[in-house]
């Protein structure tokens, strides 16, 4: 991975472009909202790469409990922290998005948007609960909590949905049928944020492991000095 | 010792020191009165209006009043090393999670069924849907929150700002059943609706995670 | 439009702050990597 990584910090930097011009310029103009329509662009693959590092989350923390292998910790570690990252893109972009098209910031009818903040909180609360462990087996608590998430999304899902049917609200999100060239708009930037995060997760990873030593290694001194 | 008889033993135990203390209940009792107070003045609504919000503005007081029981209900066990002799010895450790989940369920429950006629004189409730249905929906509800508060409980033990620890790892978890809890409630005060699909949410939520604590239970207690 | 442009620019900075944050935490640990290789050499 170590010399793969200028050429696809390179590459995602390309992407990343290539992606930006399409969604701004390239992607014909949709009928009905116009312009705005553009923010569906980052919006959308955002959303796809959050919940596909959450994935990697869920696996990674099942992988824990039963291996107990730190690899798979920092995995989870670091798959939560950059699926944050995106999922805050989600849920700041939504309303964005939505103000101009239907004029409300947020419907929280809004299956799709009311189920990634609930995905966004239970990830903070995983982050904060691994800053704030003092555990010695504080891996062990954020798999179980990551697991008890995962089981929360499709209830939470099937609650809003049956919410909505009582209650039926604006839907942000695509309208209808999409033309094959937004389609190809969309994956450009799917795309080119798989990479991005591909980049992260793998910096983060890195750092993390540094981390990890030097804690052991200031263990290790603090013990020596203590037996000086 | 059987399952029962743990279960027995220690849930007779905390209710027994409860009853002499009455630490959790008058907290619980005190919140939750400011709660149904301060909101009335606030808004003063018709006996129509007051139906379509009483179902949040109870279950939000409840859930509060509730996390003040939460939050005391392992901190005796702590303080006497009791968790430390659990992961030691070779007794299951679910009879104990099951007797502080039932304990908690009994706490919350006597408070909503003393607050329950406050709610309705000070917001003149009369459900207009079938009264009996706010057993199961009062039931379900209760017990979804506190078999979550008290694994998270649990986990919050072993961790800097306890207090703030709990909460925020509950609310995210519970909003299904939140939303289960107040949908279901204002359906029978409105009559609008039938609540048969929330009470049914209740019942899954209640199934999937009263399974998903006894089965991880003993591991995040032996992770501290 | 400057909905349009606040959503894109919402998102850099947004991946920004975390890239920042992770650039802080990079100096950080090399800051302590060197005091314990001067704390092993002294």
């Amino acid at each position: 991975m170590k010399r793969g990584f200028p050429i696809l910090a390179i590459v995602t930097a390309l992407l990343l472009s290539f992606g930006l011009y399409e969604a701004l310029i390239g992607a014909p103009t949709e009928r009905t909202m116009g312009d705005v329509q553009r923010i569906f662009y980052y919006h959308v693959p955002s959303a796809w790469t959050a919940f596909l590092l959450f994935l990697i989350n869920f696996a990674a923390s099942v992988t824990y409990l039963i291996r107990r292998n730190a690899k798979a910790d920092m995995l989870a570690l670091v798959s939560a922290e950059v699926g944050v990252v995106f999922c805050t893109v989600v849920i700041v972009t939504g309303p964005i998005w939505a103000r101009p098209v239907w004029g409300i910031w947020w419907a929280p009818g809004d299956i799709r948007l009311t189920t990634t903040l609930v995905l966004w909180l239970i990830y903070i609360s995983y982050l904060v609960l691994r800053r704030f462990s003092t555990s010695g087996q504080t891996a062990v608590i954020a798999a179980v909590v990551a697991i008890f998430g995962a089981l929360d999304v499709p209830l939470v899902y099937f609650s809003i949905w049956f919410f909505r049917t009582q209650h039926p609200s604006p839907v942000i999100g695509d309208g209808g049928s999409l033309d094959p060239r937004m389609w190809h708009v969309l994956l450009i930037n799917w795309v080119a944020f798989l990479c991005l995060a591909w980049l992260v997760c793998w910096t983060r990873y890195q750092l993390e492991v540094a981390a990890r030593q030097v804690e052991e290694a200031q263990a290790l001194q603090s013990l020596h000095e203590v037996s000086r | 010792m059987t399952v029962l008889a743990i279960i027995r033993a220690t849930l007779a135990k905390d209710l027994r020191l409860e009853w002499r203390s009455k630490d959790a209940i008058n907290a619980m009792l005190f919140f939750s009165l400011l709660v149904v107070v301060i909101f009335s003045f606030a808004f003063d609504p018709t006996a129509e209006e007051s139906r379509r919000i009483a179902g949040g503005l109870i279950w939000v007081a409840f859930l509060f009043a509730a996390i003040v029981a939460l939050n005391q209900t392992w901190a005796r066990e702590l303080r006497n090393h009791v968790l430390d002799a659990y992961r030691v010895s070779p007794a299951p450790a679910n009879p104990l999670f099951l007797a502080k989940a039932f304990g908690n369920f009994i706490f919350v429950s006597v408070l909503e069924a003393l607050m329950m006629p406050l709610f309705v004189i000070f917001y003149k409730l009369r459900p207009l849907g079938p009264a009996w249905e706010l057993l199961p929906i009062a039931i379900l509800g209760t017990w979804a929150l506190v078999v979550n508060g008290t694994f998270f409980a649990a986990i919050s033990l072993r961790t800097r700002s306890r207090e703030i620890m709990l909460p925020l790892l509950l609310f995210p978890i519970s909003i299904p059943a939140l939303l289960g809890l107040v949908n279901a409630t204002t359906a029978v005060l409105t009559g609008e609706e039938s609540a048969r699909f929330w009470i049914a949410l209740l019942l899954a939520y209640d199934v999937v995670f009263t399974v998903a604590c006894l089965l991880l239970f003993e591991t995040i207690l032996e992770a501290e | 439009m400057s909905y349009l442009y606040a959503a894109y620019i919402a998102t850099w900075m947004i991946h920004g702050t975390y890239l920042a944050i992770l650039a802080r935490k990079y100096s950080r640990i090399r800051r302590e990597m060197e005091s314990l290789k001067k704390g092993v050499s002294g």
